[in-house]
């Protein structure tokens, strides 16, 4: 997606070099691609039509104009407005001035309300809290159940009065418990309920009136659509609401609803959901999140990591044998260590576009391990079977496979990856290909 | 129309209502007032239609087809694009694949939160009310309370259920039911599934796993394997679909919460896109909120006149 953008603004800006100028349909065609590419990633229309009055200024500029690379000067323009607009990260929880403290989630139905009582639960108490988790959710059958059953797990204490008493009575009682009790932090479940139902919407104005709570967070699935936008509204219109958890950010969907609610509420999205362990709850990245929406991954922080940890020198060197031929089992080797520098190698694969997608690696694969097989192997061979890996037949193979203590189909693996590589790039190399993308070509 | 009939269709209608006043209404009312079918209304026709969730693709094909009709008056406009909808929806006829000689078996399953247990209770319910007997198999082991959650529904609709432990491996609870239906000559097994994203390849593994024992144990199983989708949801709605269409041959779909706000068009696209029939349409929480979908009464009653609220 990334490089679609991209390459569809390279198109548009071809002709920049010949002309010295944008034409007024230059620049619709580039607000266009953007248009579109925010769409696909489920931003609402009118935020984008609001985003794109705010980029179209910096897009016509000189900062534009005078680059070498205009297309991607604008990527990145529209990437740091997406930033700006999301904001700073702050996974700040505000506390009561006295008495406990009360946290009331809300949201519609199967959002993810519950599991996140348990996982804000976990993390308060991580830091030295004492929270008391509420289910207030008397409708869906076996809510309350789910939640004691996640109380059990963690240890942590539920509060419930069944799935007859009235949600505002159970809500009111566990205030009176958690100052009985000494705890300092009360965390409300509610009930899913649709924005259009006012009675469950003003159900929960009752709840909020009773409790005074310190944070009101709107849990919101990252696959929402369009419709965020009402959703986060009208919660924020009858509640005031004071942060965003976006949860299931660990599939695959681009979270355009991210910016959506930015914009229309201007409340800050304090924590995402990322599994579906009680450990999966993170802080918010708004330089991840831009990059996400953009379908870029991390692209840019993982260019810009490069930048910094790669010798550019080196880097070149390797680029040109990759493409020459000469790449040997050595090279690889280098490759691999430069590539460590980066930092951990599964965090790394996250912030690739296209990796984000995990459903092709086997459970339980670790890039890390992986990483340490394969620098294992090559340094149990000879400089000679490096350069020349032809020559590593059966009892070469058992020998590496000891010296390395790995087993010999490993060693196949791997002399068998080493070629695929070699032909790829025999492949792509008379394409052109540029800049650091060789670099990781070999895990893709 | 028959009493039943009718009942049905002012549900269906009340159902989409705001899924209409959010995309044919505002169809509608962008056209009032207007002389020239110009940029600006083809941006704004654009506009609605990706605001309904239809998605940038669906939608640029089915305003580029209306462009091809040259179009004279901003109502001619409006009338292509129902038009162009209409057809594409008109495929879809939601029928359930029911075996004739065996048991039924169907498969339920998608992403966490769709709606799936729901769903199921709907599902027992009305098969319950054709005078079938009905076999629910509580395969979702791994989300807190998932079993008793089921458990509830079944027993408020009165129909069996099988489950294991908590933890328990799904596929020896499918395995379990689908004995248990043979030996007794069941009508329908339904079978729930835990929630997992399309991407976690191990656990959509599991779930083809759940499949394959189906098939195994009784030749021709399972009939229909219905996924899950939720209204509100925006263009992973399509991936969810082709994953879960790759790993466990989804056979329908059933789109839930279509009684929210959000408009829904995301069926507008997978009825497009992906050669999968939308079978079902939930709008409630209660045991009644379930329809059948049809393409041809979905954008009758959609584009019906006198419910367009203008
Ligand atoms: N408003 C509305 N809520 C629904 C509908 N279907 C399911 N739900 C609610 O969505 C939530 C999650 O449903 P559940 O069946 O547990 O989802 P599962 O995790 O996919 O099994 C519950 O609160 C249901 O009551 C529907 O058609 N309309
Ligand atoms: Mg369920």
């Amino acid at each position: 997606m990334f490089e679609s953008l991209s390459e569809k603004l390279s198109a548009v800006f071809k002709n920049l070099r010949r002309k010295g100028k944008l034409s007024a349909k230059d620049i619709a065609l580039t607000l266009r691609e953007i248009r579109l590419a925010l769409l696909e990633a489920d931003v609402n229309f009118k935020v984008v039509k609001e985003f794109i009055r705010r980029i179209k200024e910096r897009a016509e500029g000189k900062e534009v104009l005078e680059s070498l690379t205009p297309a991607q000067q604008v990527v990145k323009i529209v990437h740091e407005e997406l930033i700006g607009i999301m904001g700073e990260s702050s996974n700040q929880l505000e506390r009561a001035a006295q008495g406990p403290t009360v946290i009331m989630l809300v949201g519609l139905q199967g959002s993810g309300k519950t599991t996140t009582v348990a996982k804000l639960a976990k993390h308060l108490s991580g830091n030295g809290q004492n929270p008391l988790m509420v289910a207030a959710d008397t409708y869906r059958p076996a809510a309350i159940h789910q939640l004691n059953v996640l109380g059990e797990n963690l240890k942590l204490p539920v509060f419930d009065m069944g799935a007859e008493a009235d949600p505002v009575d159970i809500v009111n009682a566990s205030v009176s418990r958690a100052k009985s009790a000494n705890y300092d932090t009360i965390i409300l479940d509610t009930a899913g309920r649709l924005t259009c139902d006012t009675e469950m919407m003003a159900e929960l104005s009752r709840m909020k009136e009773k409790t005074s709570p310190a944070e009101i967070l709107l849990v919101l699935d990252a696959m929402t659509g369009q419709d965020a936008v009402n959703t986060a509204e009208a919660f924020h219109r009858e509640l005031n609401i004071s942060g965003v958890i976006l949860t299931k950010l660990d599939g695959d969907a681009r979270g355009g609803a991210a910016l959506s609610i930015r914009m229309v509420t201007g409340c800050p999205i304090k924590f995402v959901g990322v599994g579906e362990k009680i450990e999966a709850l993170e802080p918010f990245y708004p330089d991840r999140m831009a990059g996400r929406i953009l379908g870029m991954g991390d692209v840019l922080t993982l260019i810009e990591k490069a930048e910094h940890q790669v010798d550019e020198a080196k880097a070149k060197e390797l680029e040109k044998k990759l493409f020459s031929q000469q790449f040997t089992l050595e090279d690889f080797l280098e490759q691999i260590q430069q590539i460590k520098l980066l930092g951990p190698i599964d965090q790394m694969l996250s912030m690739i576009p296209g990796m984000g997608n995990m459903a092709k690696l086997p459970a339980g694969w670790s890039g890390e391990r992986e990483m340490a097989k394969v620098e294992a192997i090559i340094n149990s061979m000879t400089k000679e079977e490096r350069q020349r890996p032809e020559i590593i037949k059966g009892s070469r193979k058992r020998r590496i496979a000891a010296g390395s203590g790995t087993r010999v189909n490993e060693i196949n693996r791997l002399l068998n990856q080493f070629q695929q590589i070699k032909s790829l790039m025999k492949n792509i190399g008379g394409k052109g290909r540029k800049g650091k993308k060789g670099l990781f070509s070999f895990m893709n | 129309m028959s009493e039943e009939k009718k009942g049905w269709f002012s549900r269906l209608k009340k159902a989409i209502i705001p899924t209409k006043e959010g995309l044919i209404g505002r169809i509608a009312s962008v056209t009032i007032g207007r002389t020239k079918v110009d940029e600006e209304l083809y941006q704004e026709m654009e506009d609605i239609l990706i605001g309904a969730d239809v998605g940038v693709t669906t939608t640029l094909k089915i305003i580029e087809q209306v462009r091809e009709k040259r179009p004279q008056e901003p109502t001619q406009l409006k009338d292509f694009i129902v038009e162009e909808i209409s057809l594409i929806l008109k495929h879809e006829e939601g029928k359930l694949n029911m075996s004739e000689e065996s048991p039924t078996v169907i498969m339920v399953v998608g992403v966490n939160g769709t709606g799936k247990t729901t769903t199921i209770a709907k599902l027992a319910a009305r098969f319950k009310a054709e005078g079938k007997s009905v076999l629910l198999a509580a395969a979702d082991t791994f989300r807190a309370a998932a079993i008793e959650q089921l458990e509830i529904w079944a027993n408020r609709v009165n129909v069996s259920l099988i489950k294991h432990q908590p933890g328990a491996d799904p596929g020896a609870v499918t395995y379990d039911a689908i004995q248990s239906i043979k030996a007794r000559n069941t009508d329908v097994l339904i079978v729930d599934t835990a929630g997992r994203l399309h991407t976690k390849s191990n656990l959509m593994n599991e779930l083809a796993k759940v499949r394959r024992v189906c098939q195994a144990q009784l030749p021709g199983a399972p009939h229909e394997v219905l996924l899950i989708l939720d209204a509100t949801c925006g263009q992973n709605g399509l991936l969810q679909a082709k994953q879960f269409t790759e790993t466990v041959g989804v056979t329908g779909l059933a789109l839930t919460k279509l009684d929210g706000t959000a408009k829904g068009g995301i069926v507008i696209a997978i009825s497009d896109q992906l050669s999968l029939p939308v079978k079902l349409i939930g709008c409630g929480e209660t045991l009644e909120d379930l329809i059948d979908f049809s393409g041809a009464d979905f954008s009758r009653a959609l584009f019906e006149e006198e419910t367009v609220q203008v």
